[in-house]
């Protein structure tokens, strides 16, 4: 008999978690948590750091309306983790909208000025690159879970306490 | 008095190759792989040892330590290699069982790739799932060079950017996995301005994993300095325990793993973790972990492969635990 398979995928409103099962050892040293528990009980677009690697990390949000604009000073990659996400991208006019010396994210506070560069449409399981210097900027139309490879910046926010097994 | 023995194996007799490198040997039957070394003698299932051993193999020793089992198995110190028997498990040590040789890293990788070649049998793919794959048993049969000298895909800044490691696809040989038939194929729609043609990038991350033709074999698809995104495709057990000498992260993408967790240094069980998706965990540095997976399943892996690590190995600096709270 052939088996039909289901892969299972999770979503902001559809997911179980699992844990760790411990004999001797404590919980906290694996850092366990759900990125869509973190994107459904956190604000949008708040990066919240999932894993850490010294300076490097994975940051989740929710996404939900249209985020403020964002840049870096090196490549982020976003994935989208359940539902379409519109990523919007603009060249910045000016090299001092942020800083260049920093790791992570920086939200630029006004408006920036700059020549769109596109859109890309993002479904479940989609990656797509956030250049460096180049603003970005969010739209979702429902709640949805977006996971991002970057750097520790000083706007990523670590709540290992609330978000962690323990 | 304890005894300690030395394999009677004779591979020439089913048209396999010994094979030697310092105080180790290495001797294959129709269902076992023999190890001897000064100390002791150790067998594993040759179907357990070829997947091990392609593994080590196709990551180049990998980080840290991989088990073939509790008792057998390599640590990277990049460059040079240990090979050791018992030296991780507390009552071979106890025992005084335990044996530990190094070697430069090319020439344990040529004997490896040498076994490797001559013991796996056609018809038997030690990357595939134990239900794609023919068996290892039996007298020496043809080989699969064709399949055990598959490199793993690596991307410089994203896989499917132009000049950049590409995409799977039904044409380049990496048709969807039987376990995926469910995975959406779509690619993102990227709209460019006029100008900007070229320059935003994105691809189906999930349809990319979903046609994975290997079990248990990262490879990379997206880097920020050293920080590596290394998704693979899970399914049954993954034939080794790895020891890492640094923190790693995995992030579940679909369906489920269970690891098993031992203490690195002495194969002692310390704990289990069930990854199901959305599940974000750490693997401390000072432990080993095997997953297992009931269906093919599609796992980040997150490495660190920075220099500056490699420096706190060398001190014994490098943190053991990504984060305290
Ligand atoms: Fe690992």
């Amino acid at each position: 008999m052939a088996t039909e398979y289901n892969t299972v995928f999770a979503s902001i409103d559809n997911y179980r978690k699992g844990g760790v099962q411990c004999l001797n050892e404590d919980a906290k040293r694996y850092a366990f948590s759900n990125i869509y528990e973190v994107a459904a009980t956190n604000k949008p677009y708040d990066r919240i750091v999932v894993a850490k690697n010294l300076d490097y990390t994975i940051e989740v949000c929710r996404a939900e309306g249209r985020s403020g604009w964002m840049a870096c000073a090196h490549d982020e990659f976003v994935i989208a983790m359940d539902y379409d996400v519109v990523v919007h991208y603009l060249k910045l006019a000016d090299d001092t909208m942020i800083d260049r010396d920093k790791d992570g994210f920086q939200s630029i506070k006004s408006a920036p000025e700059g020549q769109k560069m596109g859109r890309i449409f993002l479904k479940r399981g989609h990656q797509a690159l956030l250049p460096e210097n180049t603003a970005y900027s969010f739209q979702a139309d429902k709640p949805a879970t977006l996971m991002f490879q970057t750097i520790l910046g000083d706007e990523s926010i670590e709540k290992w306490a609330e978000i962690c097994q323990h | 008095m304890s005894a300690i023995m030395t394999s009677t194996k004779n591979s020439s007799a089913l048209g396999y190759q010994s094979f030697k490198i310092g105080e180790f040997s290495f001797d294959r039957c129709e269902y076992f792989a023999y190890i001897n070394c000064p100390t002791a003698e150790h067998i594993i299932s040759i179907d357990d040892f070829l997947r091990a051993l392609m593994r080590d193999v196709a990551w180049g020793f990998f980080y840290g330590t991989v088990a073939f089992d509790d008792v057998f198995g390599t640590i990277n110190h990049y460059g040079n290699v240990d090979v050791y028997l018992g030296t991780k498990h507390a009552e071979w040590k106890h025992a005084g069982r335990d044996y530990i040789e190094n070697f430069k890293s090319d020439e344990l990788m040529d004997l490896f790739k040498a076994i490797l070649s001559d013991w796996t049998n056609e018809g038997f793919d030690p990357f595939a799932a134990p239900q794609e794959t023919g068996t290892a048993w039996g007298p020496k049969r043809g080989n699969e060079d064709r399949l055990i000298s598959r490199q793993r895909e690596v991307a410089k800044r994203m896989v499917g950017i132009p000049g950049d490691a590409p995409l799977r696809t039904d044409e380049g040989g990496y048709p969807v996995n039987r376990a995926f038939p469910d995975v959406d194929q779509e690619q993102p729609v990227i709209e460019a301005e006029p100008g900007f043609e070229g320059e935003l990038h994105a691809y189906n991350f999930f349809g990319y994993l979903s046609r994975s033709d290997v079990t248990w074999n990262p490879s990379v698809v997206s880097v920020i300095r050293q920080s590596l995104f290394c998704p693979t495709t899970e399914e049954y057990v993954l034939p080794i325990d790895h020891g890492n000498d640094r923190v790693e992260w995995f992030l579940q993408l679909s369906d489920e793993i269970v690891w098993d967790i031992k203490d690195g240094e002495t194969s002692t069980p310390l704990a289990t973790v069930t990854m199901r998706a959305g599940d974000v965990s750490a693997m401390p540095g000072d432990i080993r972990h095997q997953g297992q997976s009931s269906k093919r399943c599609m796992l980040l892996v997150w490495e660190n492969g920075s220099p500056e690590i490699l420096d706190m190995i060398r001190k014994g600096t490098a943190p053991m635990v990504p984060v305290t709270f």
